[in-house]
């Protein structure tokens, strides 16, 4: 029988060495099983939880008084609310993007961050889905939104991007949530099974739904992640398209423009993986998971966002190039007043916190300092809030008769609906946390070298 | 006909003696088998000559339907039931109808992606014998367990078990209703 080669194992830099099946589920499992809850988590929780109150209260206010609590008055109709939608359902790109694109591209260091990030976006929806139906005026009418048989004897306009929205929004909390529940069956057996508390062993065996890891259920279990990878793709990248029809379909200077759509989506993943980073820098510290987050999986991020941190600097000079060329005299009056007008502090702030900051990135010792990474994560997510209420507030401000001109003055009830959300979102990541295992464990123990069946040939 | 016991059940430490578990036990002729294991393995499915699964069919016929539905909808709506005329524009403006149909044929087509997985594989399950293997709390942990059921002609408690234990096992288990 001839010598077959042997393969050499390429050292992995997406695990640590050491881990076996059993140690990887007991490490990731002992996050929730445990019956200590580490100081950190006490603190993040009872911050989220504490402006979660303030959104009950700022939202209360709303339903009682109006939405002019809020600073919007004519011409700014869009203001905060909208920015903050914007804001928070680009965020939730990147968990798809980490979920889904990266699945179908086998990028297989993703297994381990794949779990939060899309918990993350499942949660950034629910904050962002919140904003346009609190800036509705009566959001207890919401449901108005969806076409049903009714006996107003009126329907939604299918031709305004806005009704496009609210499928979009809908489709996508929906699957999100589909894949991130059929990502964690086979982790709730896991938990259903190794868990001592009685409560927690019958509330795990039900979330499972009998799961037992049947050979049968892997194979169309594999099938089905496929093919709703494949779905969420597509649909992932329309939806910030769709957002951004909000305002390319309308004629207001500064919106109209046809590349808006690549320029938001990359805006979206650009902050999206800047939340990654800054959830994952925290959470691996504490938790002690370094050797399942590894400094490549933040090295890797971190290239993503230069990456799209690029092309959104690519969008901002081609925005003010085709604006002058175009030589329409209202979008270049809405450039310069960008530039040099009201709003000018915001934009060369998001100019700062958006282009030239990301730039260090470039160097090697800044992508693998950790800390570093994590302030520049924050700088992006700054800057991107900025860009989009750049995009909103500074167009409606100033369009096409001076005359009706205005200046937009945020409430103490803007600052505080938008603290609420971060809030929600603190509260529901940290309970998320607290109560299912935050990585994949079964796509971890696949990443493992044991993992892998040897064949005997000859 | 109901048998004493659900089936064998074997114990594997790593997934190379499980496939190759799974590949004797076809050889021998046994055709009710069933292998468990903490993560998708590549190869078992060749090795218990599993078929294909009709998911993909199932997804396809559902985003049919739903970008069907969606355009439908859309065309009722602004056409029959609730026109509005615009400058004499045409009611059926397919453009604008675009965007929903694409997102309810993705809408539908997870829906079932999601419900074909759970029908295809019979979940939820309340309650299933191999739970009452000894060790089975593991399968979701570290160990690879394959079960012969007594439901295969060619199972006998004692042959099967000998044959069990000659694939080397860590323990070869008997698994009650």
């Amino acid at each position: 029988m001839p010598e077959t080669p042997q393969l050499v194992e390429r050292t992995r830099d997406d695990i640590a060495p050491g881990y076996t099946f059993g140690s990887v589920t007991d490490q990731i499992s002992a996050v929730v099983l445990t019956k200590r809850t580490p100081i950190f988590w006490m603190l993040c929780f009872g911050a989220g939880f504490g402006l979660l109150l303030l959104l009950l209260l700022s939202t209360a206010l709303l339903f009682v008084k109006g939405v002019g609590i809020w600073g919007i008055r004519a011409p700014v109709m869009w203001g905060f609310a909208i920015t903050n939608f914007v804001w928070w359902i680009g965020i939730g790109h990147a968990g798809t993007l980490i979920s889904a694109i990266l699945l179908l591209l086998n990028q297989r260091w993703r297994n381990s961050i794949n779990r939060f990030a899309e918990a993350m976006t499942l949660f950034a929806v629910a904050c962002a889905g919140m904003f346009p139906v609190l800036h509705l005026g009566r959001p207890w009418l919401m449901y108005w939104l969806f076409p049903y048989p009714n006996s107003m004897g009126i329907q939604p306009q299918f031709r305004s991007p806005l009704v496009w929205d609210v499928f979009a929004v809908s489709t996508y909390a929906t699957v999100s949530m589909l894949f991130w529940y059929v990502g964690l069956m086979p982790d709730l057996g896991t938990l259903r099974d190794r868990t001592r508390n009685r409560i927690g062993r019958i509330v795990y065996g039900i979330m499972s739904l009998g799961w037992r890891g049947s050979a049968r259920h892997w194979s169309v279990y594999e099938t089905a992640t496929l093919l709703l990878a494949g779905l969420a793709t597509p649909l992932v990248l329309s939806v910030h398209t769709v957002v951004s029809f909000d305002f390319t379909i309308a004629i207001v200077p500064g919106w109209h423009s046809t590349f808006f759509p690549p320029y938001f989506v990359a805006g979206a993943i650009y902050s999206g993986f800047a939340m990654v980073l800054a959830l994952a820098i925290p959470l691996r510290k504490v938790y002690g998971l370094e050797g399942l987050i590894t400094a490549k999986h933040l090295e890797n991020s971190a290239k993503v966002m230069l990456a799209t941190g690029l092309i959104v600097a690519y969008s901002y000079i081609m925005e003010n190039f085709a604006a002058w060329y175009g030589g329409e005299v209202y979008e270049q009056a809405a450039f310069w007043h960008r530039l040099t007008g009201p709003y000018r502090y915001s934009y060369w702030v998001l100019i700062a916190c958006n282009i030239v900051a990301p730039q260090f990135l470039w160097f090697k010792r800044f992508r693998t300092s950790p800390a570093l990474l994590f302030v520049s994560s924050i700088v992006v997510l700054v800057g991107m809030w900025l860009e989009r209420f750049m995009i909103i507030v500074s167009s409606l401000a100033q369009d096409f008769v001076p005359s009706s001109w205005g200046y937009f003055h945020a409430t103490r009830w803007d600052v505080a609906t938008f603290a609420g959300t971060i809030g929600l979102f603190l509260f529901l990541f940290f309970l998320f946390i607290r109560l299912l295992p935050m990585i994949s464990i079964f796509e971890v123990r696949t990443l493992l070298p044991q993992a892998k069946v040897k064949e005997e040939r000859g | 006909m109901t048998h004493e016991v659900y089936g064998l059940m074997a114990e594997f430490d790593n997934p190379t003696a499980l496939v190759k578990a799974a590949r004797a036990a076809r050889e021998k002729g046994y055709r009710k088998l069933d292998a468990f294991s903490p993560f998708p393995i590549e190869g078992l499915t060749d090795a218990l000559r599993l078929h294909k699964n009709k998911l993909p069919l199932l997804v396809l016929a559902g985003g049919i339907v739903g970008g069907i539905a969606g355009y439908l909808l859309q065309y009722y709506v602004t056409v029959v039931s609730f026109p509005i005329n615009i400058g004499g524009r045409p009611l059926h403006s397919w453009p604008s109808y675009i965007v929903i149909t694409f997102e309810m044929t993705i809408l539908f087509a997870a829906l079932s992606a999601v419900l074909g997985l759970l029908g295809l594989c019979g979940l939820p399950m309340p309650y299933h014998p191999v739970f009452n293997a000894p060790r089975f709390a593991l399968a979701s942990r570290n160990r690879f367990f394959l079960c012969i059921e007594a439901d295969d002609p060619l199972f006998d408690r004692a042959l099967t078990g000998d044959f069990l234990r000659g694939l080397e096992p860590h323990e070869v288990s008997e698994v009650a209703h």
